[in-house]
C-alpha cells in the first residue's frame, strides 16, 4: 500500500483504536484488574440490550454535530474552537423560543425551534469569523472568549431570569408542540430522533463540501488562501461564512439537545460535548462520513464505561484510550512520513 | 567514464575532485555518478537546466547534503565533512543564490558574524572593520564598511557574502547563480572581481545557465542535464550551441521568431499609480503605462523594484492607494479579482505554487479556478463534474500536459506541467488582457519554448498582453515595446529593435532613458 493512498483515511483511525486499546489494556493489568472482562463490560455497557443502544445513540447525536461544525471548520481553514460556546447559544435561544411556542402546531413548531438555535449558534460563531476577516483577530483566542461569555450568559440566564424549580439551575420546560417526538420509547428512556437530523446533517455536509461551487470556495480557500483570492474568491466573505456553517452545525446540537433529550436549559447540558467536536473531527479525518462513525465510537467508549466501572475499573481509562486515539491519529503524518523514508531505503 | 568526457590529467593539480557522486532524493536520482574535476586556480563553470543536479552537487561538496555514494577530495585530501563547518575549514566558501545575510547588522558586523574578532571577551568592532577594509582593498571588493545591509544594493550584498568567505579562509570559492539578481553592468563589476580573485590563486566555481556569461567567464566548464554529466569542455574550444546542445539533448531554438504587426486600440490603461508593499512603503510609485490590442508591452527590471506590487494592483489583489486603472474603457480602480476576471483579464502569477495553483486539488479543479462559479462549470451553485472532466481533458490535449492524468493532484505535477495548468486555464477564459509574471521561471528551455510561442499565440488573436520578467533575453524576444522599472518608477520606454541589453541594463540600475542614450 503506497503511503499517500487513500486508503489510510480508513485504516489509521481503526488501526488506532485497536492500538489504544491494547495500550489502555495494560494500563488495566498495571491497576491489577483484567482488561478482557474489563472490555466485556464496557461492550456490554454500549450495546448489552435496547437501553444501552439508544442511551449509546442519545449521546453519539450531539457529537455528530459539533464534530460536523468543527470539521467544516478545518475543511475551510477556520479553527474553530467556539462550538461549544454556540452550541450553549443554539441551546439557549432555542429554549427561549420553545417555550413560547405553546400554541404553534408541531409542523411549525418542530422547524421553527431548530432553525432559531442554528441562527444563535451561527451567529455567535460569525462574531468570530467577521472579526478575522475585517481585523485579522485569530479565531481561536475570540472563540474561546465567546465561549466564556456563552457560559456565563447562560448561566445567568438559567439563575434568573428563566430560573424555575430549585437544585440545578434550568429553565422551564419547552413547549409540548416544540418537542421531538422519540424514536423509541424504552422505559424510562425517549431515544431522540435527533440522530436522523444529525445524519441528515452530515449529509448535507458532505453535498456541501464535494458537490457545490460553495464547497469548492470553501476548500480552495482552507488549502491556499493566496491562490483562492487569486481565483476570485473573497477570503474575508468565505471566513465569516464558514464560521457562520460551522456555528449552525453546533447550534443545531444544542437545539437538539434541548428538542429531543433534555426539554429544557439546563446548565450542564453542553458538558464540553462541543470540545469533544475537536477530537470527533480529529478522529474523523474532517470527512462528514468519517465524523459519524468517530462521534459513534467516542459515545460508545463513554456509554460503556459505566458498565466498566462496576467491574472495578475506572470510567478514566476511556480518556486514555480516547487520548491515545487522537494522539495516533494527529501523528497519522509522522507515521507516513516514517513509512515512506523507510521505503526508500529500501529501494 | 565514457572516454569522450576525460578523465585526471596527472600533471594537473586540482583542488576539487568528485568522483561518481550519487544522491537520491524522494523519486528523484538528483545526482547519478557525477564526476567533477576543478583544477586549482580555475574559474570552473557547472552549466546545466534547472534541476539538473548543479546546486545539489554543489551543496554536497559544500557539506550541506551528504553523497549516498561516491569520493569527495579537496586539495587532494579525502574529506568527509559533516557539515558546511568542516568545508569552510578546509578552504571551502560558498555564495548561496539566495544571500545569508542580516539585514540590520553592518556589512563589517556581518563578515565577522560566527567567528567575531575580539579583544579579551568582547567583540573588538574597530578590528573587525579594519580586516573587512583589508580585504575589501586586497581584493577590490568595493563596499561600506559601516553600512546596513539593508541600505545598500544587491550588488554590494553580494560582494559582503563574498569578502565573508574570503574572511573564512576560502581557497575555493562556489558561486550558485550569482547573476540572477544583478544588472548587466553589476554582473560585469563581479566578473572583474572573479577575475581578480583567479590571478591572486583562488579557486572558483561557477554555477550558471546562462551561456554568453560561461562563456565570458569561465577556464573549463562541466555540463549537467538530468543529474548527469553530459559534458566536460574547454571554455576556449567551444560555443554555446554545443553547450545548449548537451544542457537539453537537442538543437535549441533560442530565440522565437515574432511576426510583425500592427496593434489595436488601446486595451488597458494605468495612470499615475500609487501601490505600498507589505510594509507600508511606497513601492510603485507613479506608474503610468497602455497596452494596445495584440500588443506584448515587456516590463524590465531587476527582482524587487515594485513589479509584484504593480501586477498585484492591476489584478485586484492589493489595494491601489492612488491613481486609476482602465480596463476595456471603464475604470476598474478597486475591482475585485472576480470582476475583473469576468470582465476578461488573465493573470499567470509569478509565483505559481503560492497564487497559480491549489496544490491539494486535482488538475481538473485547477483548470476551472477563476471560472468554477460560472457556467458551465457550475448551474445553481451545483459544481458540473461533466464539463469540469471534459474541459480538463481538451486542455490537457491541447497544451499537451503531462502526464495525461486530470485527476492527479496539482502538487504532483512537475514545475513545467504546473505551468502549463496555469498557462492552459488562463487562456482558455478567452482573455481579453493578460498579465504574465515570470512565466518561464524554473522552467527548462523545452517548455520555454513553447510558454512563448503560446504568449505569441495569444498576441496573434490580439490579446492585449503585459509581461513582466527578470530575464532580459525574455523580454526582447517577445516584446513590442519595452518598460524598465526601478524602484517603482518607469525609467523609459524603448523598442527591442532600437536599444541594447546594455542600454535597457543602465536603466535597470536606475539611470533615465534621456542619461542613458547621451
Amino acid at each position: 500500500m503506497r503511503p499517500d493512498s487513500r486508503i489510510w483515511s480508513f485504516v489509521v483511525p481503526i488501526a488506532a483504536v485497536i492500538l489504544a486499546l491494547m495500550i489502555a489494556s495494560i494500563v488495566i493489568l498495571l491497576i491489577g484488574k483484567n482488561p478482557v472482562v474489563a472490555y466485556e463490560a464496557l461492550i456490554k455497557g454500549a450495546f448489552g440490550g435496547r437501553q444501552a443502544i439508544a442511551d449509546t445513540i442519545i449521546k453519539t447525536t450531539p457529537l455528530i454535530l459539533t464534530g460536523l461544525a468543527v470539521g467544516f471548520g478545518f475543511r475551510a481553514g477556520v479553527f474553530n474552537i467556539g462550538a461549544e460556546g454556540q452550541m450553549i447559544m443554539g441551546a439557549l435561544i432555542a429554549t427561549v423560543v420553545g417555550i413560547n411556542l405553546g400554541g404553534v402546531p408541531p409542523v411549525i413548531a418542530i422547524p421553527v425551534t431548530m432553525l432559531i438555535g442554528m441562527l444563535a449558534g451561527a451567529g455567535w460563531a460569525a462574531i468570530a469569523g467577521y472579526l478575522k476577516a475585517k481585523t485579522g483577530a485569530h479565531e481561536v483566542v475570540s472563540t474561546i472568549m465567546l465561549n466564556w461569555i456563552a457560559t456565563y450568559l447562560s448561566s445567568y440566564m438559567v439563575t434568573e431570569p428563566l430560573a424555575v424549580g430549585s437544585g440545578t439551575p434550568k429553565s422551564p420546560e419547552i413547549a409540548e408542540s416544540a418537542k421531538l417526538p422519540p424514536l423509541l420509547t424504552i422505559g424510562a428512556t425517549e431515544m431522540t430522533s435527533g440522530i436522523i437530523i444529525a445524519i441528515v446533517a452530515a449529509i448535507i455536509m458532505y453535498i456541501i463540501l464535494e458537490k457545490t461551487t460553495t464547497g469548492y470556495e470553501v476548500k480552495a480557500a482552507g488549502f491556499n488562501p493566496y491562490a483562492a483570492e487569486y481565483g476570485g474568491i473573497s477570503i474575508s466573505k468565505n471566513i465569516t461564512m464558514s464560521m457562520a456553517i460551522s456555528g449552525a452545525l453546533a447550534g443545531l446540537a444544542g437545539a437538539l439537545e434541548v428538542m429531543g433529550v433534555h426539554h429544557r436549559f439546563l446548565g450542564t447540558l453542553s458538558g464540553g460535548k462541543g470540545f469533544d467536536g475537536i477530537s470527533v473531527a480529529l478522529i474523523g479525518q474532517n470527512h462528514p462520513i468519517g465524523i459519524m462513525f468517530a462521534a459513534f465510537l467516542m459515545a460508545s467508549l463513554r456509554t460503556g464505561s459505566n458498565e466498566m466501572q462496576f467491574v472495578g475499573v475506572p470510567k478514566h481509562i476511556i480518556m486514555i484510550i480516547q487520548g491515545i486515539v487522537i494522539f495516533l491519529v494527529a501523528a497519522d503524518r509522522i507515521v507516513r512520513t516514517i513509512l515512506i523514508r523507510k521505503k526508500k531505503v529500501r529501494s | 567514464m565514457p572516454p569522450s568526457l576525460g578523465g585526471i590529467e596527472l600533471d594537473k593539480e586540482y583542488a576539487v575532485v568528485m568522483k561518481g557522486i550519487t544522491k537520491r532524493f524522494p523519486g528523484v536520482l538528483a545526482n547519478d555518478h557525477v564526476d567533477l574535476f576543478v583544477e586549482k586556480g580555475e574559474i570552473h563553470a557547472i552549466v546545466g537546466e534547472n534541476g539538473a543536479g548543479k546546486t545539489t552537487l554543489m551543496n554536497q561538496l559544500y557539506g550541506l547534503l551528504h553523497p549516498d555514494e561516491g569520493e569527495i577530495y579537496v586539495f587532494g585530501k579525502k574529506v568527509h565533512f559533516k557539515g558546511p563547518r568542516e568545508a569552510i575549514e578546509h578552504g571551502i566558501g560558498m555564495v548561496h543564490q539566495h544571500f545569508m545575510l542580516v539585514d540590520n547588522l553592518t556589512v563589517a558586523e556581518n563578515v565577522v558574524l560566527g567567528s567575531e574578532t575580539k579583544k579579551g571577551f568582547l567583540f573588538d568592532l574597530n578590528e573587525a572593520r579594519k580586516v573587512v577594509k583589508d580585504l575589501s582593498e586586497k581584493y577590490g571588493l568595493l563596499v561600506d564598511v559601516d553600512a546596513k545591509i539593508e541600505d545598500i544594493p544587491v550588488g554590494m550584498q553580494q560582494r559582503v557574502e563574498i569578502i565573508k568567505t574570503l574572511y573564512r579562509g576560502a581557497e575555493i570559492l562556489i558561486l550558485d547563480e550569482p547573476t540572477a539578481v544583478l544588472t548587466p553592468q553589476e554582473a560585469e563589476e563581479l566578473f572583474e572581481i572573479l577575475r581578480r580573485l583567479k590571478k591572486s590563486g583562488k579557486t572558483i566555481i561557477f554555477i550558471s545557465h546562462k551561456l554568453n556569461e560561461v562563456m565570458e567567464i569561465s577556464d573549463n566548464v562541466t555540463v549537467m542535464r538530468l543529474g548527469k554529466v553530459t559534458g566536460r569542455l574547454k571554455t576556449s574550444e567551444t560555443n554555446p550551441k554545443e553547450i545548449a546542445r548537451l544542457m537539453v539533448g537537442r538543437d535549441v531554438v533560442l530565440r522565437v521568431e515574432k511576426e510583425s504587426k500592427e496593434p489595436g486600440d488601446v486595451v488597458f490603461e494605468v495612470k499615475d499609480l500609487w501601490v505600498k508593499d507589505n510594509r507600508g512603503l511606497d513601492a510603485v510609485k507613479g506608474v503610468s503605462l497602455k497596452v494596445r490590442r495584440g500588443e506584448i508591452v515587456g516590463i524590465a527590471g531587476v527582482a524587487g523594484n515594485g513589479q509584484t506590487e504593480l501586477v498585484e494592483a492591476i489584478t485586484g489583489l492589493r489595494k491601489v492607494e492612488k491613481g486609476k486603472i482602465i480596463f476595456d474603457g471603464i475604470d476598474v480602480t478597486g475591482f475585485s479579482p472576480r470582476e475583473l476576471r469576468d470582465m476578461g483579464m488573465a493573470h499567470i502569477p509569478e509565483d505559481r505554487l503560492k497564487y497559480g495553483l491549489i496544490v491539494e486539488y486535482p488538475a481538473y479543479y485547477n483548470l476551472i479556478l477563476g471560472r468554477h462559479h460560472r457556467f458551465p462549470f457550475s448551474e445553481s451553485n451545483f459544481l458540473n463534474k461533466r464539463f469540469i472532466l471534459k474541459n480538463a481533458r481538451d486542455l490537457f490535449e491541447e497544451f499537451d500536459i503531462r502526464p495525461r492524468k486530470p485527476e492527479m493532484l496539482g502538487g504532483n505535477f512537475s514545475g513545467g506541467n504546473q505551468q502549463k495548468i496555469v498557462v492552459a486555464r488562463e487562456l482558455s477564459h478567452e482573455p481579453k488582457f493578460m498579465v504574465i509574471s515570470q512565466p518561464t521561471r524554473g522552467l527548462d528551455v523545452g517548455a520555454i519554448e513553447f510558454i512563448h510561442k503560446t504568449i505569441l499565440r495569444m498576441r496573434a488573436r490580439n490579446v492585449g498582453i503585459l509581461l513582466i520578467s527578470m530575464e532580459l533575453e525574455e523580454i526582447f524576444s517577445l516584446s513590442d515595446r519595452i518598460l524598465v522599472i526601478y524602484e517603482g518608477e518607469i525609467m523609459g520606454e524603448t523598442r527591442p529593435e532600437e536599444t541594447t541589453f546594455e542600454k535597457v541594463g543602465l536603466m535597470m540600475a536606475g539611470h533615465r532613458l534621456e542619461e542613458v542614450e547621451r
